[in-house]
């Protein structure tokens, strides 16, 4: 599925913003996800503690570029994390704008070629423009990680148009919905319309309950690529009774 | 000699990259280096020698999305 590892949990769960290490480790525990996202910074007070976290976690980690704005700082990144996290994961974000966190998707194609030559196995963070996929697969990527909706936002799928676009044109490559993913509905309605996974932080770490606002994603999106494979009924605009009209009785 | 560790002006007396860890106490093991905005692998640090102003990020794993 994504680089030739076969999940059974189409959730990633970003590991950031949760109140303490024990929330994220049981919250990691109760969504079933196997892949984590995780990040390099300076070492800050939490710095041990996390990486005792990992430890135990028996996820498959994927690092992150996360606020990095340009090609070079991404590569740097993308490398150091190979060597310290011991994989060639590498979630490939380069910025292109401090509001929108939009990426930049030319430093983002450029930044790709650079780490799939290296021998990365890269999942970029993009937007749900077709041809700037195109360039991405060409730089060797196979997979790819469109946004819902801005970073944080919680909006969900803001242009579900787009993202259908998308579905339907890379028909085989591990489609992945990164970022602004803000309830359980939306995560299900990603994987309704055929994604294969969902990537999503915030709406877990700021719940009000994260341990149960994680299960709660796990079984959506469960419950949503089910779904999926059953197929849909297909839409109408009028009402069609369900209830057979033989053998109504006439009572009027 | 005075070089910028992780954004913070330091005086230093390590000649290379490796010595610099072992004398600011990073495990090394769990970090990662660059000089100037490029990467170092582990191998390389001893070898790396460091210069008068040269900028250093030792950066470890942490919590991200």
């Amino acid at each position: 599925m994504f680089y030739g590892v076969d999940l059974k949990s189409r959730l990633m769960l970003g590991t950031a913003q949760y109140r303490s290490p024990q929330v994220l480790l049981e919250a990691i525990e109760a969504s079933g996800a196997e892949v984590i996202t995780v990040s390099l910074r300076r070492e800050g007070a939490a710095g041990g503690a996390f990486r005792d976290l990992l430890a135990k976690s028996r996820c498959r980690l994927l690092p992150n570029t996360a606020g990095c704005h340009t090609v070079r700082e991404a590569v740097t990144t993308a490398r150091m994390a190979r060597e310290v996290f011991g994989t060639s994961w590498i979630k490939l974000e380069v910025i292109g704008h401090a509001d929108t966190l939009q990426p930049d998707p030319f430093a983002l194609v450029e930044a790709a070629r650079v780490l799939c030559a290296e021998g990365f196995d890269v999942f970029p963070y993009t937007t749900e423009d077709l041809i700037v996929g195109e360039k991405l697969l060409e730089a060797g990527c196979k997979v790819l990680m469109p946004w819902g909706a801005p970073i944080g936002s919680g909006q969900g799928l803001r242009n579900l148009a787009g993202l259908r676009s998308m579905r339907a044109h890379f028909r085989d490559v591990p489609l992945v919905v990164d970022a602004g993913i803000g309830a359980p509905s939306q995560a299900a309605q990603t994987m309704e319309l055929g994604f294969d996974a969902v990537l999503l932080n915030t709406a877990v770490a700021k719940a009000v309950d994260p341990v149960g606002m994680a299960r709660a994603f796990g079984r959506a999106i469960q419950a949503g690529r089910e779904g999926y494979q059953a197929g849909l009924m297909p839409e109408r605009d009028m009402a069609s009774a369900s209830t057979p009209v033989f053998g109504l009785a006439e009572l009027a | 000699m005075r070089i910028d560790l992780n954004g913070q002006t330091i005086e230093t007396q390590a000649r290379t990259l490796a010595d610099l860890l072992t004398e600011q106490g990073f495990e090394s093991p769990c970090v990662a280096t660059a000089v100037d905005g490029d990467f170092i692998a582990r191998p390389l640090r001893p070898g790396t020698l460091l210069n008068d102003g040269v900028k250093v990020e030792v950066l470890s794993p942490m919590q991200g999305g």
